[in-house]
């Protein structure tokens, strides 16, 4: 938080004309390879930088950047938010991120819910759930989503001495792990990555060296201005085009190769990689944050799990046949590819996991009016 | 879904975007034929003599009720004080004032809320002529509802949507501060710095542009729920003309954008209580601006974007990076974690 009194200056990483000089320079660098390149992001919030400055718009033609399985709400398997919602509906007071809140299971959102009565507490801190829970003698859920960055905050409440009354319900997941699914999809076009620059400053850049070792293609870690993404640009198509397997780290006002170990030991201390599925992609092996053993006394899906089996049927497919939601997050198929979007899969109905979140690749598509790969920010170029 | 949980009201459907305005059609507008009211204005327009009796009346919630910068109460009277400006309507003849409390509510705060409200009224030279008091039973209510009606006066009415192709977009002031003030309340985000709330009568400031400018000022309109993207996007669909902004020039205060950084809310979507949204013919664009910039709460106006003539009922943004669309939505803005 900010210290009183100190004024508080404007961001200096949206500086217009440095920003034209390194789309120019993108322009040069794809022109130099002279095909097709496609690369891909990881990351919701890369998405909404690209949306939020219209950046889609002034790609080179011949540059096609993918959305990623990038969106941890997107991603949250719906019989987890259904799961949820039972508890909601119980009575429980629900606490989660406001990302969460509109995002549908199979039987409605958390919003929904709120509708019908539930007592549904949008926060924006996990501190607050803590506060929240010393304050109310019932048992209190937090519905905690998000990769690494908002896994240490779940982690560190729990060191906290946190109250006997809350209970987590991780849906937490590991990108990593993602990344090599995506990165192993047989045929994918993908010729690098661009990597989510928050996860990293907590990770390191240093985790993404067996991946580039393992697949053979460059990761450059961006964040999330426009000249951070404009210049991780130029500097992923210039790897691909002198061939450079490298991690290269294009964050480094905030991610080191190491990362912020205080941040990993927490995390690993609370939390152990598990398997599980990632609504529209796969079952992924170790994408899933579970809690340790030693903290199953705060663990919402051990202390309801009889509450849950009787009223969650988990085995309810999530995938309707023609959704290609897997396709496009793995790089393979644009959200044009599919027979249902714009059709049968809308925001206000979703079908695919893509279609459900502010941050899903083909919500942002169909809310900006796009039929076409070009005209991503809702503009006819 | 179920089909029951469609047939009931939902929290988005307050949030001033098109499925409230949806709603007010399939319930209240059914079998309403009268022009005035069909318009969906801040208000509505009755000949009386040769001037406009206006009548415009709203109904106010906010959580907290005193939130940096103001309170229910100011924001009760300014709510309605600037609904009647944006027509034109900056002589406000008499304000009534409901209110409803639930048991329980502490005197001391009502006592502050309402000298609030009255010492508003005094400043917008709004009296507050009549009123009515309920009180509910505890849990009946969430402490307090103001419900103000407005009855102002003017020789001519100002319209929504009278936007014309070329006409410049300006902005009264800075953008944002009411929604991310209140927000960063509500989330006790802790956020210290100037961030208040900019709730004011704008009255006076809109009678001295508009006897500044006269008849080239064309459309008006205070950019409050749904913010910026919501007002403008209404103003170009009843115009049918497309408007462009210019990010680089809608004023934001620094303590705004950096609110809306770290919770990843725009400020064009929250709402203003302060502000208003002037198309005026770009010939008297200078005269505006320097009339405003004269003016206490007009200080930091500014020229934010052009009408063209373009895909009607389309807002779009230069953001000096490239271009995209500003899209009116249904939801409540909320912090995001990605």
């Amino acid at each position: 938080m900010m210290a009183p009194g100190r004024p508080i200056r404007p961001l200096q990483f949206r500086d217009v004309q440095q920003g034209q000089a390194l789309q120019k320079r993108l322009q040069q660098v794809v022109a130099d390879v002279g095909r097709p390149i496609s690369v891909m992001h990881v990351c919701g919030s890369h998405e909404q930088a690209f949306s939020r400055f219209g950046l889609r718009r002034s790609l080179p033609p011949d540059l096609q950047v993918q959305m990623g399985p990038g969106c941890p709400v997107c991603v949250t398997d719906a019989p987890d938010i259904d799961a949820v919602i039972t508890l909601a509906l119980a009575g429980l007071p629900v606490l989660t991120y406001g990302d969460m809140f509109a995002v549908p299971g199979q039987h409605g959102s958390l919003r929904d819910a709120q509708a019908a009565g539930a007592r549904i507490h949008v926060i924006y801190a996990a501190t607050q759930v803590l506060d929240f829970a010393r304050h109310h003698p019932e048992p209190v859920v937090f519905f905690a989503t998000g990769f690494e960055t908002t896994a240490v905050a779940t982690a560190a409440i729990l060191l906290q001495d946190p109250p006997a009354n809350l209970f987590v319900y991780s849906a937490h997941k590991w990108v990593p792990a993602a990344m090599d699914i995506v990165a192993s999809v047989p045929g994918s076009p993908i010729e690098g990555f661009l990597a989510a620059g928050h996860a990293a400053t907590i990770t390191g850049s240093a985790i993404f060296d067996a991946f580039v070792a393992r697949h053979r293609r460059p990761v450059v870690i961006a964040g999330f201005e426009p000249l951070d993404i404009l210049s991780a640009l130029v500097c992923l198509v210039e790897c691909i085009q002198q061939e450079r397997c490298d991690v290269v780290n294009a964050f480094p006002r905030c991610v080191t190769p190491q990362g912020n170990q205080r941040a990993l030991s927490i995390l690993r201390h609370v939390f152990q990689q598990a398997d599980g599925p990632w609504r529209g992609i796969a079952h992924i092996p170790g994408g899933e944050l579970a809690l340790r053993p030693s903290f199953a006394a705060h663990d919402a899906r051990l202390h309801f799990a009889d509450r849950l089996a009787r009223s969650t049927p988990r085995s309810q497919p999530d995938r309707v046949d023609p959704c290609r939601c897997g396709s496009i997050m793995t790089g393979t198929a644009l959200p044009v590819d599919c027979a249902l979007f714009g059709t049968s899969c809308r925001p206000d109905q979703p079908v695919g996991a893509c279609m459900v979140s502010s941050e899903g690749p083909c919500r942002i598509w169909y809310e900006a009016g796009q039929t076409d790969p070009r005209s991503c920010d809702g503009v006819q170029p | 879904m179920t089909a029951a949980s469609d047939r009931k009201v939902r929290l988005i459907q307050g949030a001033g975007g098109p499925a409230m305005r949806s709603l007010i059609e399939s319930t209240f507008l059914r079998g309403v034929q009268h022009p005035e009211a069909l318009a969906l204005s801040d208000g509505a327009a009755i000949p009386w003599g040769d001037r406009f009796l206006v009548l415009t009346a709203d109904s106010h919630t906010v959580q907290p009720l005193i939130f940096p910068g103001g309170d229910i109460g100011r924001l009760s009277v300014c709510g309605v004080v600037n609904d009647l400006a944006m027509m034109g309507a900056t002589e406000v003849l008499a304000l009534a004032s409901a209110v409803i409390i639930e048991e329980g509510f502490d005197l001391d705060l009502l006592e502050q809320i309402a000298a609030s409200l009255h010492q508003t009224s005094v400043e917008a030279n709004a009296p507050v002529l009549t009123g009515d008091t309920k009180i509910l039973q505890r849990g009946e209510l969430d402490g307090l509802v103001v419900s103000t009606t407005g009855l102002g006066v003017t020789q001519r009415v100002v319209r929504d949507s009278g936007l014309r192709a070329g006409d410049a977009i300006v902005a009264t002031g800075t953008i944002g501060d009411h929604g991310l003030a209140v927000l960063s309340a509500r989330h006790q985000l802790g956020l210290i710095g100037d961030l208040r709330s900019d709730v004011a009568p704008l009255n006076g400031l809109v009678h001295a542009a508009l006897a500044a400018v006269g008849d080239a000022l064309h459309a008006m309109k205070d950019p409050t729920r749904g913010g910026v993207v919501s007002a403008l996007s209404e103003m170009a669909q009843k115009a049918r003309v497309q408007v462009r902004l210019q990010e680089a020039a809608i004023p934001v205060s620094a303590a705004a954008h950096a609110a809306s950084e770290l919770l990843g809310i725009d400020p064009l979507v929250v709402a203003n209580e302060g502000k208003a949204l002037i198309g005026v013919d770009p010939s008297a664009l200078d005269t505006l601006l320097s009339t405003l910039h004269s003016h206490p709460l007009g200080r930091q106006a500014a020229c934010i974007g052009y009408v063209e003539s373009g895909e009607a009922g389309t807002l779009l943004l230069d953001t000096g990076f490239g271009t995209r669309r500003l899209l009116e939505r249904d939801a409540n803005p909320l912090p995001r974690i990605c």
